[in-house]
C-alpha cells in the first residue's frame, strides 16, 4: 500500500521536514552520503532545490548540505 | 594556517616542526577525511599517514560533533595514541550548543581541549596535551553499533537550545534558492569583478607608477649614461631607450622591464584579486556558488565543485591546478586542468591585457574576456563528450555565512603575494636575459620566417609576433608583453592575446600539469591547446 507521506527528496517541497527512511543505491553510496549525516532515521528539512534536475540543498544536524539530483532522488523521506 | 572553508583542500600533506617539552617533533597534516574507511584518494592517503605516527590530534567539529566523532571512535579502535581538539569552540555559544566536555573526556578517555583554531585560542593547551595521549584501545564496532554508541554518548554529553534565525542565516537561504541565488551570484560576480579592477589600477596609478616614473627613471637614465647609451649590455639591463624616455613595457632590460612588469603592472591585480578572493573564500561563498553552478557544470563534464579551482585559475593556473585534485575522478580532473589552462587567463596575463588592449578601448578588453569564456564552454561541451568516464554526483557541505576574519583574509594575500614574487620575479628576470640574447643572435628571425605562413596567414599578425608565442613558454605576462612594441591594430592585439592565453601553457603551469595528468594525458591536453588556440586565433581573425 502506497503511503502517500513518503516521498523522495526531489519530490519535498521546500521548507517541508521528514525522516529519512530508506537509501536506494549501494554501500559506496550509503557510505558518502553517511559521512555527511545522512542516514535513516535522520531527521532532515529541504531548504531548496535548483530546476532543471539541479541540487537539492537540505538541512541536516543543524548543518546544510547539497546533494546532486541523481543521488536526491534515490533517497526516501516520511514527511512530518 | 590556512582555513579555507571547503572540505578536501588538504589533499596532499603539509609537514612542519614544532617544540615540545625540549624536544623537536614533527607534525603532520594530513588530508580531512571523515572516517577511515576511505571514500576517495585523500582519505586513503590519511589512513596511510595515520600507520606512521606516534600521536594523532583529533580535530573535531564541535558544531557537529555527531558526524566527526564518528572517526574518533575509529581511531580509538586502534592502536595509535589520541588527543581530542574540540575545535571551532566559539561557534557552539553562537548556536546554542552546550557540551560537557568533562564528560566528553571521561567517556572517550582521552584528553579533550577546546580550540578555537581561527584565533589560536586553546592551541598551547593542545600542544600540552600531547605527551598524555592514550589509546583506550576500544572493541572495534560495526558500522551501526558505532553510531549507537554516539547518539548514547551525545544524549550525555550535549545539550541543545533554540536560537533565531540571524540575518546571515537569511541571507544565506536567499543566495541558494534558484532565482535570487542566480541574480546575487551574478551581482557578485561583477562586483568582485568591478573592485578588483578598481584596487588594481587604483594601486598603479597612485602608488607604482609615481614611484616608477619619478623615481626610478632618473636612476636608469643615468646608467643608462654610464653604460654608453646603447650595445648589447646597455640592453640587457636597461633595455632599448625610445626616444630619450624609458618606456618601461617596451624597453626590455632586467631593471626596467624585468622590474616593472612583476611590480607595477601584475602584483597590483594580485593583491587585489587575492583580497578580494579571500573575502569570498572566508564569507563562505564559493560552496554556495558550486551548487548554483553544479547543473550547468556538469554538462561541461565537471562538477559544482570544480568552479572552485577555476576562480583560483584567475589569480594563478598553478594553483588551480594543483586544486583540480579536490575532483574525485580522473575523466574531471583532465577536463578542468585543461580547460583552465586554455580559457583561464591568470592574473599576470590579465594585467597585461588591460594594460595593453585596454589602451585602446574597453570593449577590446570584453571581446578577450568574452572569447576566453566562449572557448570554456565550448570546450567543456566537446570534452564532455569526447573524454569517457564518469563525473560523480554533487554532495557537500555548505557552511554558514560568516563575517570574514580580517587577520586570515590579510594572512592569506600577504603569503599568496610573497609567493607569487617569489617565483615570478626569478623568471621574468630570467626570461628577459634569454629573450634578449636570443634576439642578438638572431634566433627569433630565424623562427618567425619558419612560422610566417601560420602566423600572418592564419592569425592575421605579423611574423614577429611569433617571438611572443615562444616567450609564452616562459612567461605570459612578458609574452604580452612583447606585442607591445610591434604596432599592433587593437584587433589584432585581441586575436594576440586570446592566443596566448590559450596557447602552450607557461614553465610553471607545464611543470604542474604534467605532475598531475602524467604523460600521456599532459600530450593530449597539449594538443587540444594547441589546436584550439589556433582556431579560435583564426576564426577571430575572419570575425573582426
Amino acid at each position: 500500500m502506497l503511503d502517500e507521506k513518503r516521498v523522495t527528496l526531489t519530490r519535498m517541497a521546500a521548507g517541508q521536514s521528514g525522516t529519512i527512511v530508506h537509501i536506494e543505491g549501494g554501500y559506496g553510496m550509503a557510505d558518502r552520503l553517511a559521512a555527511l549525516g545522512i542516514r535513516p532515521g535522520k531527521r532532515i528539512t529541504k531548504v531548496s532545490s535548483l530546476f532543471m534536475r539541479g541540487p537539492v540543498t537540505i538541512e541536516v544536524d543543524r548543518v546544510q548540505v547539497a546533494i546532486g539530483f541523481g543521488m536526491a532522488r534515490r533517497v526516501l523521506v516520511d514527511l512530518g | 594556517m590556512i582555513a579555507s572553508n571547503y572540505p578536501g583542500t588538504t589533499v596532499g600533506y603539509t609537514r612542519g616542526f614544532m617544540k615540545l617539552g625540549g624536544e623537536r617533533v614533527e607534525v603532520i597534516d594530513v588530508p580531512g577525511t571523515y572516517t577511515l574507511e576511505p571514500t576517495c584518494e585523500a582519505e586513503e592517503i590519511a589512513l596511510r599517514l595515520l600507520e606512521t605516527g606516534d600521536a594523532v590530534i583529533n580535530v573535531v567539529n564541535a558544531t557537529n560533533l555527531e558526524r566527526s566523532l564518528y572517526l574518533t571512535l575509529q581511531l580509538l579502535e586502534r592502536k595509535v595514541p589520541v588527543v581530542v581538539a574540540l575545535n571551532m569552540w566559539d561557534e557552539t555559544a553562537h548556536r546554542g550548543i552546550h557540551i560537557d566536555v568533562e564528560k566528553l573526556k571521561e567517556l572517550l578517555g582521552v584528553p579533550v581541549v577546546c580550540t578555537v583554531a581561527t584565533t589560536g585560542q586553546g592551541i598551547k593547551e593542545l600542544a600540552e596535551s600531547l605527551p598524555r595521549a592514550t589509546r583506550p584501545a576500544m572493541t572495534v564496532r560495526s558500522r551501526d553499533e558505532r553510531w549507537a554508541a554516539i547518539g548514547n554518548i551525545l544524549d550525555q554529553i550535549q545539550r541543545l537550545t533554540h536560537r533565531h534565525h540571524t540575518w546571515l542565516e537569511r541571507l544565506g537561504d536567499a543566495t541558494a534558492k534558484p532565482l535570487t541565488g542566480g541574480m546575487i551570484a551574478l551581482a557578485i560576480l561583477v562586483g568582485a569583478f568591478v573592485v578588483v579592477r578598481f584596487v588594481g589600477e587604483s594601486l598603479i596609478g597612485f602608488v607604482f607608477d609615481p614611484v616608477f616614473s619619478n623615481l626610478w627613471t632618473p636612476v636608469l637614465l643615468k646608467v643608462s649614461g654610464l653604460l654608453g647609451g646603447s650595445g648589447f649590455l646597455h640592453n640587457i639591463v636597461i633595455g632599448k631607450i625610445i626616444a630619450g624616455e624609458v618606456n618601461f613595457v617596451e624597453s626590455f632590460g632586467l631593471l626596467s622591464s624585468g622590474l616593472y612588469v612583476p611590480f607595477a603592472m601584475v602584483l597590483p591585480y594580485i593583491l587585489s584579486f587575492y583580497l578580494v578572493l579571500g573575502v569570498l573564500e572566508d564569507v563562505g561563498y564559493l560552496p554556495r556558488l558550486a551548487v548554483l553552478l553544479d547543473t550547468l557544470m556538469h554538462r561541461l563534464g565537471l562538477h559544482g565543485y570544480a568552479i572552485i579551482p577555476t576562480l583560483l585559475g584567475l589569480g594563478c593556473n598553478v594553483p588551480a591546478i594543483v586544486g583540480t585534485r579536490i575532483l574525485e575522478s580522473k575523466r574531471e580532473r583532465f577536463i578542468a586542468a585543461t580547460l583552465i589552462s586554455i580559457a583561464v587567463p591568470c592574473a599576470a596575463l590579465q594585467a597585461m591585457i588591460f594594460g595593453l588592449v585596454g589602451k585602446h578601448g574597453g570593449h577590446y578588453v570584453v571581446m578577450v574576456y568574452a572569447t576566453l569564456f566562449a572557448v570554456w564552454i565550448a570546450l567543456g561541451y566537446i570534452l564532455h563528450h569526447a573524454v569517457k568516464g564518469f563525473t560523480p554526483e554533487l554532495l557537500i557541505e555548505i557552511p554558514p555565512y560568516r563575517l570574514p576574519s580580517w587577520r586570515v583574509v590579510l594572512q592569506k594575500l600577504w603569503m599568496r603575494s610573497y609567493g607569487f614574487l617569489a617565483e615570478a620575479v626569478p623568471i621574468i628576470l630570467g626570461a628577459i636575459l634569454v629573450i634578449n640574447v636570443l634576439y642578438a643572435v638572431g634566433t627569433f628571425d630565424a623562427i618567425a620566417n619558419f612560422t610566417a605562413p601560420v602566423v600572418t596567414g592564419l592569425l592575421g599578425l605579423p611574423k614577429e609576433a611569433v617571438t611572443a608565442l615562444v616567450v609564452g613558454f616562459l612567461r605570459k605576462d612578458v609574452a604580452v608583453g612583447m606585442l607591445a612594441p610591434l604596432s599592433l591594430s587593437a584587433e589584432q592585439l585581441v586575436v594576440g592575446s586570446v592566443v596566448l592565453a590559450a596557447f602552450f601553457p607557461c614553465i610553471a603551469t607545464f611543470v604542474v600539469l604534467l605532475r598531475e595528468l602524467g604523460v600521456v594525458n599532459m600530450l593530449k591536453s597539449v594538443a587540444v591547446m594547441i589546436s584550439t588556440a589556433l582556431l579560435t586565433g583564426a576564426l577571430l581573425h575572419v570575425i573582426l
